[in-house]
């Protein structure tokens, strides 16, 4: 209900909003929970195992209950905390866990049935049998627990990824970080404060006290303020920082577009990754529960949560409001209710010793034993060594402490220490390099102390990077002790809740114990206490100290279970944000691609870039047709390919030949300029790495090609050479892969097409097989390279890429009027299979040169790299898979790439393999099925019958084995 | 004779504006690679110096002179931008010409650092990264050269085969900033 009283709301700006189908009115400044407790709603969640009616229990990010589904489909946000969403004009929040309705769920026969339904339940019952479980038990418990879902639609919403660099770095804006970020932004560092919240200021927004004489609010806003106005600070405001990395790298999600209506290109999450030189943890605390029996009813919240509902947003969760404590802080929440003219019927306080001076009925040394209501609070009991009261209450305000908010100090595996004076975790300095934690996260809980701590983090973390600083005028503040007595659970018999999100109670984590569960990482997983969205924030220290308790053993001793990121939950679309569509991957084009594309080619990947796989024209109705066709083009007339993806190198320097001998296994050194090398290339261990050509265009100057996908393995691999292996070597090299538009002219009418292009043009004498040099098409200088991929009288005419387009668009016409045209990636394919030409089908990475049949190019004069590995014992053996030949020979005629080979007449069995195929094509040349592959020993069995099974596809043929160049074998037409 | 016709990397792609950023494609320049050879590093200096009017940058530095800069382009060797090659630079370095081989875009406004921010891990804090800086980094899925021009004018350099991809990805975080910066 809303009450009078100057909240930070603003009354002239009214919002209505949907919750579960029904329109309600807040106000701008109100959270979905401070407005649907505005409106009287108390019951707004199912629980997560027994569909218990749930409430709001926080005012913060840690809320276990109160969670709802925002938006439909593709914009669909469940698990979205009612305690921070805040409200804008249509919103539409839906509870969750529930059917038909939240009022009236019918799961929640599920409590009926708790006494069986507790800790380790489903692995005990579950068990038989076995394949039940993945079928038939997991999914129908899937669908009674849990919380919400996706909508499976595609997402629609934007999500953003960004990074940021500052000095110092402070979480959180309480009365530390905002000391802090003030003392480090005045001393002039770049800072950045993170605040999860829309505002500036921590706990002091929802606090009734001063600072400096004012308002501890109106100090907080001053502050910000100032904070907002210094250049040098960014502050970023509903921004929580998620987790901390290693060389102060922070994960931080900021929600953009979660108060608003979403509008075209916002981003609705941004997860940042903020480096910083020195961080000010400044996270505060977080008030603890205690367990008592059906302390879940809606109506049961939080002390401070209660006075955060009252100061902050002028709103009283109940009419007549009970609250329990044990410590100080307790009853400024009675004060503040009764300052807000709000009945408080009771003040329970655990401490036999507590005194109040407030007018209210007041048990001391009593503690809430139980409650009663069902969707709402309806009254406690209050139990004292005299007796037990019931009294008539629709909110309960309880606190059983504080616990730092330490998650981040503890993200690098440190663990901290117990500090018995605050019953509480504290970090211990050094846990995160760089981080310094300062404030109630620290364990100092006074305003006064807090300010002082975050002036002084600050300082450290200045004169840590080289700035001058000086500790600020403190303003004055509250400077209270703060006297805690621990009560963990309150004994009696009942289900007592520790654990509100996964619902565990007092009772699982005992029986965990019980079952030899105790490990506090056993009783964790056991009995799910601190799992799902809240990460055990209201729980953790709660449920160890009952398993301290039932293990005989202290706090310290049963330690904590691990702090991981993210702090608060984080979409997988903010961290992928960018990633999906387009944003996959780079995508490479060459300069042909508009035409190719125009021209129909279905593209395929080759690495990063995209290349056609035909061209098909009019009346093609399969792609073996339009590539039959395109390899006729470049055996009968000419072909034009876009090969300009190959890698392609420079490398010039005075030793640039010694150092391609070193690299290659063959010689370069005796190439003569104005002529090309095929080149084999080893890694480290003696098997192929890559092949390729490599042109001298003068004494010191080569152009080497590499395999368009290993472009880049193949520059590592130089760099690793040439400041590694060869230091002394005097050779510099570059890409000039995309300088380049490069094309296969390839085909008997390849010289006469060129001929019509060319400024000035070639002959077998001037341009003989394997010549290379400078020439120039209208006016524009270029490169000709007479190599063939396919086995003809082919050449390789390469312009500066600006040029490509317009290159290709010329080639393809005048190849068109010679009977020939363009060919793709297959025909490309098919030619070189026919020609008996290997790629890294072939040269998958364990195949040697001697596999391959090149161990004649291993050459014996020099050294080179790779060489001793390559002649271990092994490497040259002649049962080894050898490179060969295939072509069909059975009924079937048909060969599969992957396909593998046994002797003719042996099972097809793994015991027998004998090798398998790397590539096939239907050659249209010859008329039928040719494959390449590996047999073991197969140089030496040219001739004779072997049976190819492929088991995945089902096919089985037999094939005669021969050798691996079908076509030409003398290579007499790429010479003529 | 036939003439063959010049494209640029981004034709058809740039200019856009959006918000207060724009991304735009200079005039193709002559771009050189140019690395020197060992112990030339002092003589090449001074021929550059000779040639071009151009100090020798530092690591994460650029020099500029009558229209031409010198960017750091990596260990060892710098791009020259605006200027073709003199000759006289060969006898001390590996020189090659990159003019095709780079898209090179300027992208300038008040929030262009922070729609860099979206895509880049670099540090570029005033005081980091100072006009006339420069660093290989990557630009969200790619390798770059990014170079700050002025105050709110940065030049980035980045595959020509990839050209599509850096307008998409450099567009996307454009719109992304115009849409917050209107709240």
């Amino acid at each position: 209900m809303r009450i009078d009283g100057n909240g930070l709301i603003n009354r002239a700006k009214p919002v209505s909003f949907q919750f579960d189908g029904t329109t309600y009115q807040g106000f701008e400044g109100d959270t979905l929970a401070s407005a649907l407790l505005a409106n009287g709603v108390k019951l707004v969640a199912r629980s997560f195992k027994y569909h218990r009616p749930r409430g709001i229990l926080t005012a913060g990010s840690e809320e276990p209950n109160a969670l709802v589904t925002v938006g439909h489909g593709g914009s669909q946000d469940p698990n979205v905390r009612a305690t921070t969403q805040e409200i804008y004009d249509g919103m539409d929040a839906r509870s969750q866990n529930r059917w038909p309705s939240l009022a009236h769920d019918v799961l929640a026969v599920n409590d009926l049935g708790a006494p069986f339904l507790g800790a380790g339940f489903y692995y005990k019952t579950f068990m038989w049998p076995k394949a039940f479980w993945e079928k038939l038990y997991e999914p129908i418990i899937r669908r009674a627990a849990g919380l919400g879902a996706i909508s499976g639609e595609p997402i629609t919403d934007k999500y953003e990824r960004a990074y940021a660099h500052c000095d110092v770095l402070v979480v959180g804006s309480g009365p530390a970080g905002l000391m802090a970020a003030l003392t480090a932004g005045e001393a002039g560092a770049d800072v950045i404060i993170a605040e999860e919240d829309s505002l500036l200021g921590g706990r002091l927004l929802s606090e009734a006290g001063e600072i400096d004489g004012m308002p501890a609010r109106d100090w907080a806003n001053e502050v910000a303020i100032r904070l907002n106005a210094m250049s040098n600070v960014r502050v970023m405001a509903r921004t929580s920082v998620t987790g901390a990395y290693d060389g102060g790298t922070y994960g931080a999600l900021e929600r953009v577009g979660h108060h608003c209506e979403m509008r075209d290109g916002l981003p609705k999450e941004c997860f940042w990754r903020i480096t910083a030189k020195r961080t000010v943890l400044a996270a505060g605390a977080l008030e603890r529960p205690v367990a008592f029996q059906n302390n879940d009813r809606p109506g049961i919240m939080m002390a401070s949560a209660v006075r955060a509902y009252v100061n902050r947003w002028s709103v009283a969760p109940g009419k007549s409001v009970a609250v329990f404590g044990n410590n100080d802080s307790a009853h400024d929440t009675a004060a503040d209710l009764l300052a807000a003219g709000v009945h408080v019927c009771a003040l329970i306080d655990s401490r036999p010793d507590a005194t109040t001076t407030l007018d209210v009925p007041f048990y001391a040394g009593a503690q809430v034993s139980g409650s009663e209501g069902r969707k709402e609070l309806e009254a406690i009991s209050i139990s004292r060594a005299s007796g037990t009261d019931k009294v008539q209450t629709d909110c309960l305000a309880m606190s059983g402490g504080w616990n730092p908010t330490l998650h981040l100090a503890c993200h690098m595996s440190g663990r901290p220490d117990w500090d018995e004076s605050i019953a509480a975790f504290v970090p211990k300095p050094g846990m995160v390099p760089g981080l310094i934690a300062a404030g109630a996260c620290n364990g100092v809980f006074s305003t006064a102390a807090c300010l002082g701590e975050g002036a002084g983090a600050a300082v450290v973390a200045l004169e840590a990077i080289g700035l001058q600083a000086d500790m600020p005028k403190m303003p004055v503040a509250e400077d209270r002790d703060y006297s805690i007595s621990p009560l963990w659970a309150v004994a009696g018999k009942g289900r007592a809740w520790l654990d509100f999100q996964n619902d565990v109670t007092v009772k699982d984590v005992k029986q965990a114990a019980v079952e030899n569960f105790r490990s506090v990482e056993h009783m964790k997983r056991y009995t799910t206490q601190g799992m799902a969205t809240d990460q055990g924030k209201n729980s953790n220290v709660q449920a160890l100290a009952v398993l301290a308790d039932a293990t005989g053993r202290g706090i310290p001793e049963t330690g904590t279970t691990t702090y991981r990121p993210p702090f608060t939950p984080v979409a997988i679309a903010a961290m992928a944000a960018g990633a999906e569509d387009k944003g996959f991957a780079p995508e490479r084009f060459t300069t042909s691609h508009r035409l190719a594309v125009k021209a129909g080619a279905p593209m395929i990947e080759a690495g990063l870039w995209y290349r056609p796989s035909y061209f098909p024209v009019k009346g093609e109705t399969h792609w073996r047709q339009s590539c039959d066709r395109e390899v006729g083009y470049v055996r009968n007339a000419v072909g034009i390919a876009d090969v300009s993806t190959l890698g392609k190198i420079d490398i010039k320097g005075p030793d640039a030949a010694a150092f391609l001998d070193f690299l290659y296994t063959n010689m370069f050194s005796s190439l003569k300029v104005g002529r090309v090398r095929y080149g084999l290339m080893l890694r480290e261990d003696g098997h192929v790495m890559d092949d390729g050509t490599t042109a001298r265009m003068a004494d010191d100057h080569f152009v080497m090609t590499t395999t368009t996908a290993a472009a880049g393995q193949v520059m590592q691999h130089m760099e690793l050479v040439s400041q590694g292996m060869r230091r002394g070597m005097d050779v510099r090299f570059t890409s000039v892969t995309e300088h380049w538009a490069q094309f296969a002219v390839a085909g008997p009418k390849a010289r006469e097409l060129l001929n019509g292009l060319l400024d000035a043009p070639i002959d077998g004498e001037s341009w003989p097989f394997m010549a290379c040099g400078d020439m120039s098409i209208g006016g524009v200088n270029g490169r000709l390279f007479r190599i063939s991929f396919s086995g003809e009288h082919a050449y390789e005419v390469a312009v500066p890429a600006r040029y490509g387009e317009s290159l290709f668009a010329e080639l393809r016409s005048r190849a068109e009027a010679l009977g020939g045209g363009l060919y793709g990636m297959e025909a490309l394919n098919v030619l070189r299979i026919e020609k008996g030409f290997i790629t890294h089908a072939e040269i998958d990475g364990r195949a040697t040169a001697f596999d391959i049949g090149m161990q004649g190019m291993m050459s014996k004069k020099k050294d080179f790299y790779g060489k001793g590995a390559a002649a271990r014992p092994g490497l040259l053996e002649d049962d080894r898979e050898q490179l060969v030949g295939l072509k069909p020979t059975g009924v079937v005629k048909q060969l599969t790439a992957g396909a593998h080979l046994y002797r003719d007449g042996a099972e097809p069995v793994r015991v027998n393999d004998q090798g398998y195929l790397t590539s096939v094509a239907f050659s249209p040349t010859l008329g039928t099925y040719l494959g390449l592959g590996f047999l073991r020993g197969g140089r030496a069995r040219h001739g004779e019958t072997v049976k190819m099974v492929d088991h995945l596809r089902g096919i089985e043929t037999t094939c005669e084995v021969c050798h691996p160049v079908f076509l030409d074998p003398n290579g007499e037409k790429a010479r003529d | 004779m036939i003439e063959l016709v010049a494209k640029p990397p981004c034709e058809g792609l740039l200019p856009v504006t959006i918000g207060t950023v724009t991304l735009s494609e200079p005039d193709m320049a002559p771009l050189t690679l140019i690395a020197p050879m060992k112990g030339k590093e002092v003589a090449l200096a001074k021929a550059m110096q000779t040639a071009h009017k151009l100090e020798w940058p530092e690591a994460g530095a650029t020099s500029g002179a009558n229209g031409a800069a010198l960017v750091w382009f990596g260990r060892a060797q710098a791009l020259l931008v605006g200027v073709a090659a003199s000759t006289k630079l060969n006898a001390h370095a590996a020189v090659a010409d990159q003019s095709d081989a780079w898209a090179r875009v300027v992208l300038e406004g008040e929030d262009a650092r922070e729609v860099l921010a979206r895509l880049t891990p670099l540090d570029m804090r005033d005081r980091a990264f100072p006009v006339g800086a420069t660093a290989r980094s990557e630009v969200f899925h790619m390798q770059a050269s990014i170079t700050r021009m002025g105050a709110d004018s940065w030049q980035i350099i980045g595959f020509r085969s990839m050209a599509a991809t850096l307008v998409h990805d450099l567009t996307r975080a454009m719109e992304s900033m115009a849409a917050r910066s209107q709240r």
